[in-house]
């Protein structure tokens, strides 16, 4: 009786705020090290409506399954890549991802749709300053504008871009308690992109999804 | 002939009915023996007076246990617990000794007597405690390893003891016993090669047969065992390990030493032999009949006449002992800082008289220095007092351990992720490979293989393998499958692995079986017997070939990549579908029309999934990396122009 009014009142909460589902592929090809990755996944794995896939875990062969991956992705409203920064981009396998699964007819070319309307970013580490990523800095560019082929191919497949969720100097992250404070925001961003809570318009002008996580949360 | 029958019968019967329900109400089985014995003796008397030649014959059940005992010690274990064994093993013995006899002064025995009374309760019950340590899984304790130090100085003190024992006659009943008939001296004169030598001699005698033992464990049981075990016959081995172990037990009765300290002696120099698992699956049930058969005649020689003549005196005299006992150990266990639930167990297991005192007691009446009323009277609360251990354990178990798991509970935290062990049964071509990249990568393995000479060569490149039938159920117990987590099937014989999967899910349902199978009817037949992960031993290898063949005629390396994995995707998708056909419609290895059916339409669809893009569509395992149509370029001009 009483777990029944419970579900009835989960029911009414989820009939009146309207839930996202959100999709995490995580790319890191040696997990056992990871001292950012590791943890920031194993959040999301117990946060309600996250799915969280571990590409390397699901595909050690590279041999990426293309149905099931376009079918999660037509099942999910915001997709995230989730990895260390690699040479300016992610590892290997996202990228194979991205040539496998983002097929032409399924979410490009004439009549594809398929991703539409849903929402995409990174959430990355990186192993260098946050001051080494600008145009007077050590690697001459912002994390944004490394990120350029995503945002293009994202505007490409008709998806909303928004600017990554960084951490910098992640090596020593967990020492200097940034990887506390990073893993906090992880929580109430990834929360309040299930609640549907977050201002889309406003966010995409950013350069990082970080500094504005109080900001982007809407009052309700 | 029908009278031993009879007698054998009415042993089993007991041990039979009475064992499965006391280990059903949690009270052992050491408990349940000893009741047997208790009923079928005084209470209904089916046996009488034979139990005490019984019993003899039985103790050789606590040799064969300290062989076992020694296998599980490497020397390395034994050296490091020097410590322990003369300290804490010293200290009680002397303790109690002093304490009892002290006691026993008061009461106004004479000296002699004293001692000697100190000393036959200063010994405790190895069969029991250990039997129940085993049972239940105490070997393995702070508590448990204390205890068995104690046990094994003991044991090694039984042998000056019998020395000593008869300088401590009394004249008075040394005069009675010449008074009346002479007893026939030379019966009572055990087969003996020590009588009459010389000390120094003597003492080279006992030395060379312990130098015997040794070398002849070091040196001349692998030619042996490897001779035995090439003659395929399995009851030659069990022979083999029997006339070890009496033959042992031979030698050290005829110069005199404990056939108990002999054959623990010799398990601890077998204690690194290859050899080691196959000999304690072998000793085993013998040992375990033996000791069940000892606490037997332990219930039915209770006299209970005796017993309600002085009840009293008789249960006044047990529970001092015990107490005094106790008091001792757990003494000892804090000066020792042996804490918490492990000091009660200390305490509790070692708190009673044990099968040596039986030993001592009858040596004593013989050596004339216990009048036989009194050696009747201890032998009594000897019984008893083994009687009561079982209580002390359950008492332990059920409501000391529960409130300091509770305690620990508390205070620990979850975070120990121990890795299992993985047995590996074979290790032909196929489990070496399984064995070498868990070896690597710091897995715990345990490999067993029915073939002497495969595991000689394993031991050669350093690889630690055992000898042994695995498809005897004994032998996967001693190599520790109730711990393991997983078992790999890499045997030679299609049936026997069959069979092992079978028994093995049946018994120990949370192991994951990983096997080996020959072809596709094996495969389905292991899968029938529940494995949980079936690997045809050439389908990869074959697979492979394949491939080389196809880089040889020209094509690109990671095209006959992207080609094998659609092989394999589909096989695998198809693989199900097979199975189920075969389990609803074939019987055993027969293939029926369905199942020939379906195999040719795998066939079919591997040579879909392989097909060229001839009719201008991608194939199957090119759907990946698609480029855009011809005409896309002009496609997207259009429309940046709209």
């Amino acid at each position: 009786m009483f777990k029944s009014i419970i579900q009835l009142t989960n029911l009414k909460s989820d009939l009146f705020m309207a839930k996202k589902k959100v999709l995490i592929l995580l790319a890191h090809p040696s997990l056992h090290r990871s001292a950012v990755n590791a943890p920031l996944f194993k959040q999301a794995q117990k946060i309600n409506g996250v799915t969280a896939v571990d590409l390397y875990y699901e595909y050690p062969t590279f041999h990426i399954d293309i149905d099931k991956e376009q079918q999660r992705l037509l099942d999910h409203d915001v997709i995230i890549f989730q990895f260390p920064l690699y040479w300016y981009s992610t590892p290997a396998i996202l990228k194979e991802w991205q040539d496998l699964v983002l097929e032409y007819g399924f979410s490009y070319g004439e009549d594809a749709t398929a991703l539409h309307g849903k929402t995409f970013f990174c959430s990355l580490s990186a192993g260098g300053k946050a001051e080494a990523y600008q145009s007077d800095g050590y690697n001459h560019f912002t994390i944004r504008e490394l990120l350029n082929p995503m945002e293009q191919m994202a505007s490409l497949n008709g998806m909303i871009y928004l600017p990554p969720f960084a951490l910098f100097e992640s090596r020593a992250a967990s020492e200097t308690g940034h990887l506390q404070q990073h893993l906090a925001q992880w929580q109430i961003l990834l929360e309040a992109l299930v609640d549907d809570r977050v201002d889309l318009r406003r966010v995409q002008k950013l350069q990082k999804l970080n500094q504005y996580i109080d900001d982007i949360i809407k009052k309700d | 002939m029908t009278g031993y029958f009879l007698q054998a019968f009415i042993y089993l019967a007991a041990a039979v009915i009475a064992v499965p329900i006391a280990k059903r109400f949690g009270l052992g089985s050491v408990l349940g023996y000893l009741m047997a014995g208790v009923v079928i003796g005084p209470v209904i008397g089916l046996v009488g007076e034979e139990t005490v030649s019984i019993q003899h014959f039985a103790e050789f059940g606590v040799v064969m246990m300290l062989f076992l005992v020694g296998l599980e010690l490497e020397p390395k274990m034994l050296w490091a617990m020097r410590n322990r064994l003369m300290g804490l093993g010293g200290l009680q013995l002397v303790g109690t000794t002093l304490s009892v006899m002290g006691i026993a002064i008061y009461f106004e025995q004479s000296w002699t007597i004293a001692l000697t009374i100190g000393l036959i309760f200063a010994l405790s019950s190895t069969a029991i405690v250990l039997q129940t340590f085993n049972e239940k899984g105490f070997n393995k304790t702070d508590g448990g390893k204390n205890a068995f130090s104690v046990l094994l100085f003991q044991d090694i003190a039984v042998i000056p003891m019998l020395a000593f024992i008869p300088l401590l006659a009394l004249p008075e009943l040394i005069e009675k016993a010449q008074n009346t008939l002479v007893s026939a001296a030379a019966t009572h004169e055990e087969l003996s090669l020590v009588v009459g030598l010389q000390g120094w001699v003597y003492a080279l005698v006992i030395t060379a047969s312990i130098a015997v033992v040794v070398f002849a464990g070091h040196l001349l049981s692998r030619p042996l065992f490897r001779f035995v075990a090439s003659s395929g016959l399995r009851e030659i081995f069990t022979a083999t390990a029997l006339m070890l172990v009496i033959g042992i037990a031979a030698l050290m009765s005829l110069v005199g030493l404990s056939p108990a300290l002999g054959t623990f002696l010799a398990g601890v120099v077998l204690a690194n032999s290859e050899f080691r698992h196959e000999l304690e699956s072998n000793i085993d049930p013998f040992k375990g009949l033996l000791l069940g058969l000892f606490f037997i005649t332990v219930g039915a020689g209770i006299n209970f006449t005796l017993l309600f003549n002085d009840f009293s005196l008789i249960i006044g005299l047990t529970v001092g002992m015990m107490l005094l006992k106790a008091l001792i150990l757990y003494a000892l266990a804090y000066i020792f800082r042996i804490k918490n639930s492990d000091r009660w167990l200390f305490t509790l297991s070692l708190a009673q008289a044990g099968e040596f005192g039986f030993v001592l007691l009858s040596f004593t009446v013989q050596s004339h220095v216990l009048p036989s009323e009194i050696a009747q009277t201890l032998s009594l609360v000897v019984a008893l007092s083994m009687f009561l251990t079982p209580g002390l354990f359950i008492l332990f178990d059920k409501v000391i351990l529960p409130r300091f798991q509770l305690a620990s509970n508390k205070r620990e935290s979850d975070t120990i992720d121990e890795k299992g062990t993985v047995i590996i049964a074979g290790i032909g071509r196929f489990g070496q490979i399984i064995n070498r990249l868990l070896m690597a990568n710091g897995i715990k393995t345990v490999v067993l293989d029915h073939q002497a000479n495969q595991v000689d060569v394993m031991r050669k490149i350093n690889t630690k393998a055992y000898f042994g039938d695995v498809t005897r159920p004994e032998l996967l117990h001693t190599a520790g499958i109730e711990e393991a987590s997983m078992l790999v099937v890499a045997i030679d014989n299609r049936e026997s692995s069959v069979d092992l999967v079978k028994y093995v899910k049946h018994t120990y349902p949370h192991i994951k079986i990983l096997a080996r199978a020959f072809d596709r009817g094996h495969s389905y037949l292991l899968r029938a017997a529940g494995a949980d992960f079936i690997e045809l031993e050439t389908y990869y290898s074959a697979l492979e070939s394949g491939a080389v063949a196809m880089r040889c005629l020209g094509y690109h390396p990671f095209f006959v990549e992207q080609q094998k994995s659609a092989y394999k995707r589909t096989e695998d998708k198809q693989s199900d579908e097979l199975y189920q056909a075969w389990a609803n419609e074939s019987q055993g290895d027969r293939f029926d029309n369905n199942y020939r059916k379906l195999f040719i339409e795998l066939e079919d669809k591997i040579k879909l999934a392989m097909s060229d893009d001839r009719l201008g569509k991608h194939s199957g395992s090119e759907r990946g990396w698609t480029p855009p149509p011809k005409d896309y370029a002009d496609k997207q001009s259009e429309s940046d122009n709209h």
